[in-house]
């Protein structure tokens, strides 16, 4: 059931909305409850080869020695593709929005940084062919130590996780992190009435989207080819792409669509570029789709975070002061982590006003698979801290939990810990409104607040 | 790369197909997933025809074939003790292939209707080329890999007594998921106080074992409170399950005695 | 890789196929016949997105051998509009929001029309029980458990005025 509360800030705008609050059937439900909607893999090729990867068993190795002429023996097996063959062997993902470097090879050579990271890919006739393929490359390891914690990555001492950074950070503009100061925590802490620090820490998520990531690629006339893949970003894809492959612009050609669930999860582009390069070198159409087993352990996921928060607050409710140390679990790889990070600070501390915030959030390398987008990465998890967080000071205090909320709720005008000035909240009367669905009681001091104003 | 599918036309003819690396496809709901995933052998056999899909109650006697599917348990009404069973493996579409003969081999934490069949002691027929044998389940589960090149015909048991059969299987997911611990126990009674009760695990090794220590702890003792506490505060001894998704053998080992006590208890 | 020939009814027509041996019953839908209405979401039974219609029964097209199926009656989601209208469910589903993605659909759909064919008057447990094998990340069951209690209505309807 959803009501439109059309009462509130009926000064500040019209009533002009035609769609807001109207049933619309999704336009291509038609499709979906008949069959007929195509996605990716709903096409079929002649000659069409598949391409199964050998990934790494470790968390953490060098790579002593790779031998694929076993695998090429097996019937069925077309050829095989390592790190000598791809062109401009890194993944290059956001590197056109200049968050470099780059740091991630696409098939490994020297090293593994997490398990289940490609090393070879085997093309075949069949699956089953190329499976086999796969069981018989052998991959000589030399295994290291792993760290799988982001504070003990981040100690001196631990292993190295990625040799393009140097570091098991990512580095901000010469920071070690990503910084927020606004005002001075410490005289905050000193005129509270109260201090606690609590720690909130979440694991990975996998999107599991039921259509599992995968594309096809088929060589087309003029020495062009078609990537049909279920990609969510089409157009990093055509980019990352044709850096990988040294490829110009005009010979790729990206056929997106109906994507089986993706929620953040198909935006890595690991998938075409091989699978691009494959085509090329076998002159046939080559399809490259995870495994459900590959979906859940290779594909990228949310990030696990831990976050520490420092709060000083005073006994009639206002807080004086947050400090946040919040840590951002990349995995081996960066992928989408440093945008992610830089969203997390500019989260905190969350929708409140106060005078006194410091922020350091980190971007930190660990041995576990690499994370990426996810709905609201990189604010979810510290969504959770924030509002678990506010409802402990609420108990510590002896205030109303939601009283507390609409108190410390940012106002417009109010000026933010990152320098930009609020606009159009909305917070007082999201929390009245909900109190009032929830029927919880709120008093009449808290009912009379507003978003636009603050009261004097 | 090459994969034949050969019906046998006879029991005794399988083993000897087995010998030479080929395996029963029963249900198919672990085998062919294997197969999908490049792990198949050349040759698959296929035991369709050998009438191993039946139901047979003979006065207490009830003998299931090993093709006797889940879904064949689910619709049939003298088995009712058996439901809460067979709803609880997979959703409708694999408890309308999985079959009894696969659940026997089925790895942790699969095996569930192999709990039950194990808390009722029952007895597995299998050809193993020559010949038909019997023995009882707990020694097949035991050395399962040892028959796994042999024909199971059908699994039998003597329908236990009214209202002394229970069951429950922890899980995440409602209302059906991989099992976190499978209890399974038959618990009869003479002049109120129990007598030779039988409760068997799944989930808490690699397949379905009998918890003797917890069975021992109720014998001759009347359903009561310190009973049921002191059978349910044995129930994870010596047993080493396995970390998997669904949970750590750790976490098995906490929650198996409290769900003796709340089945036993019931 | 060897063919076998299999003859079997699918959405109501004789059928006569050569496939690989061992091939599964998914793979001679999708890349034998075109029928792209069937999903693979996993090749293991667990998505549920394969699930199609055998002799009244929904079973996992992913796990089942294409030969097995010889004499048998097979119904997939294109099997639903063979004379042109929508199946109620279909309509149901398209109605109530119950197909976001979509990819979960067909087998969501097929593994509904096999509890409605068996039972007219299903409780919503029922039909829980009914989909607990498909899994849908998008939608949320809610709607699709009100989209199949909803489509059963409509048919008993339809049932009744006829
Ligand atoms: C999505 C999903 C959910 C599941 N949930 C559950 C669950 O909740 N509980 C549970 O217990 N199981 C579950 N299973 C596992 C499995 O479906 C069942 O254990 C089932 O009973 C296995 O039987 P099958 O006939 O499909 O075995 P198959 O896959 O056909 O065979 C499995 C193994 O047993 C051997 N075998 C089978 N029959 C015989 C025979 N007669 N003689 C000799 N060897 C034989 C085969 O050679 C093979 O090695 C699930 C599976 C899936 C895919
Ligand atoms: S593809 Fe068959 S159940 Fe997932
Ligand atoms: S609609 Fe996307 S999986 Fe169900």
């Amino acid at each position: 059931m959803i009501e439109y509360r059309k009462d509130y800030f009926s000064d500040a705008r019209t009533d002009g909305l035609t769609e807001v609050g109207v049933t619309r059937q999704r336009s291509d439900v038609l499709g979906h409850v008949t069959g007929k909607t195509q996605y990716y893999a709903d096409r079929h090729f002649a000659g069409l080869l598949h391409l199964k990867m050998v990934r790494s068993p470790h968390h953490h190795a060098r790579i002593k020695s790779i031998d694929v002429s076993r695998a090429l023996k097996v019937p069925g097996v077309v050829r095989v593709l390592t790190a000598k063959d791809v062109p401009q062997n890194i993944y290059t993902i956001l590197c056109l929005i200049q968050v470099e470097p780059n740091d991630e090879p696409v098939l490994a050579f020297d090293k593994v940084r997490f398990k289940g990271e490609q090393i070879v890919a085997v093309l075949a006739e069949s699956e089953q062919a190329a499976l086999a393929g796969v069981a018989k490359v052998k991959v000589v390891y030399e295994e290291l130590p792993a760290v799988f914690d982001v504070e003990e990555a981040l100690k001196p001492g631990a292993p190295l996780v990625n040799e393009y950074h140097g570091r098991n950070w990512f580095t901000y503009e010469g920071h070690h992190c990503r910084r927020v100061r606004f005002g001075n925590v410490d005289e905050g802490f000193a005129a509270a009435d109260h201090v606690i620090e609590e720690m909130y820490q979440s694991s990975p998520i996998e999107h599991a989207p039921t259509e599992t990531t995968g594309c096809i690629v088929v060589p087309d006339q003029n020495e062009r080819y078609t990537c049909y893949s279920n990609t969510q970003a089409l157009y990093f894809t055509l980019d990352n792409s044709a850096l990988i492959l040294n490829s110009p612009f005009h010979k790729l050609r990206l056929v997106g669509g109906t994507v089986g669930g993706g929620f953040g999860g198909k935006v890595d582009v690991i998938t075409e570029p091989i699978a691009f390069l494959a085509a090329m070198l076998t002159r046939r159409p080559v399809k490259y789709e995870y495994s459900r087993a590959e979906e859940m352990q290779v594909s990228s996921p949310r990030a696990a975070e831990r976050i520490y928060i420092k709060d000083g607050v005073a006994k009639d409710g206002r807080i004086l002061a947050r400090q946040v140390r919040l840590y951002v679990d990349a995995g081996a790889y960066s992928r989408h982590s440093p945008y992610g990070t830089t969203k997390a600070a500019a989260h905190m501390p969350g929708p409140y006003t106060i005078p006194n915030v410091w922020v350091d959030c980190h971007c930190v390398y660990t041995n576990r698979t690499p994370s990426s987008a996810m709905r609201g990465f990189g604010v979810t998890i510290g969504d959770f801290a924030l509002e678990v967080q506010m409802d402990k000071l609420a108990r510590l205090i002896g205030m109303d939990p939601m009283e507390f909320r609409i108190l410390n709720a940012y106002r417009d005008g109010d000026m933010k810990a990152h320098q930009k000035e609020v606009d159009g909240a909305a917070l007082v009367e999201c929390v009245q409104a909900a109190s009032d669905l929830a029927n919880w009681p709120i008093a009449g001091r808290y009912r009379a607040m507003s978003s636009q104003k603050r009261e004097g | 790369m090459s994969v034949t599918l050969l019906a046998a036309r006879q029991a005794r003819a399988v083993p000897a197909l087995q010998a030479k690396g080929g395996i029963v496809v029963a249900g198919g709901t672990l085998a062919v997933a294997d197969l999908n995933h490049g792990q198949g052998p050349g040759t698959l056999i296929i035991v369709d025809g050998l009438g191993l899909g039946r139901i047979e109650i003979k006065g207490r006697k009830v003998i299931l074939g090993a093709m006797v599917t889940m879904a064949q348990i689910a619709h049939d009404r003298r088995l009712k003790f058996l439901h809460p069973v067979s709803q609880s493996i997979g959703g409708p579409a694999v408890r309308a292939m999985a079959t009894i003969g696969g659940n026997l081999f089925a790895p942790a934490p699969y095996g569930d209707m192999a709990v039950a069949l194990l808390a009722l002691d029952a007895e597995v027929a299998l050809h193993d080329g020559k010949a038909l044998r019997k023995l009882p389940l707990e020694n097949f589960l035991k050395q399962r890999g040892k028959y796994e090149k042999s024909l199971v015909v059908s699994v039998s048991f003597a329908m236990p007594e009214a209202n002394s059969f229970r069951y429950v299987k922890a899980v995440r997911r409602k209302p059906v998921s991989a099992s976190l611990v499978t209890i399974a126990a038959v618990l009869p009674r003479k002049a109120g106080k129990v007598k030779d009760a039988r409760i068997a695990f799944g989930a808490m090794g690699p397949c379905a074992l009998r918890a003797r220590k917890s069975e021992r702890a109720l014998e001759g003792k009347a359903l009561d409170a310190s009973a049921i506490k002191e059978a349910a505060d044995l129930a994870a001894d010596g047993t080493a399950p396995a970390d998997d998704a669904y949970a750590t053998g750790w976490y098995r080992r906490q929650i198996a005695p409290i769900h003796l006590q709340r089945l036993l208890g019931a | 890789m060897t063919k076998v020939p299999v003859q079997f009814t699918l959405n109501g027509r004789e059928q006569n196929e050569f496939v690989d041996s061992g091939s599964t019953l998914l793979a001679a839908l999708r890349d034998k016949l075109g029928l792209y209405g069937t999903k693979a979401g996993c090749h293991q039974g667990t998505c549920g997105a394969c699930t199609v219609i055998i002799d009244g029964s929904p079973q996992l097209s992913c796990l089942t051998l294409a030969e097995r199926c010889a004499g048998k009656s097979v119904t997939t989601l294109e099997g639903l509009t063979g004379n042109g209208a929508l199946h109620p469910l279909q309509q149901a589903f398209m109605e109530g929001f119950a197909a976001q993605c979509g990819f979960c659909t067909p087998g969501m759909i097929l593994a509904a029309k096999s509890l409605l064919d068996r039972n007219p008057s299903p409780s919503r447990d029922d039909v829980i029980d009914a989909i607990s094998g498909n899994i849908c990340r998008c939608t949320g069951y809610d709607p699709i458990i009100n989209a199949i209690l909803t489509a059963a209505e409509q048919l008993r309807g339809a049932r009744k005025s006829a």
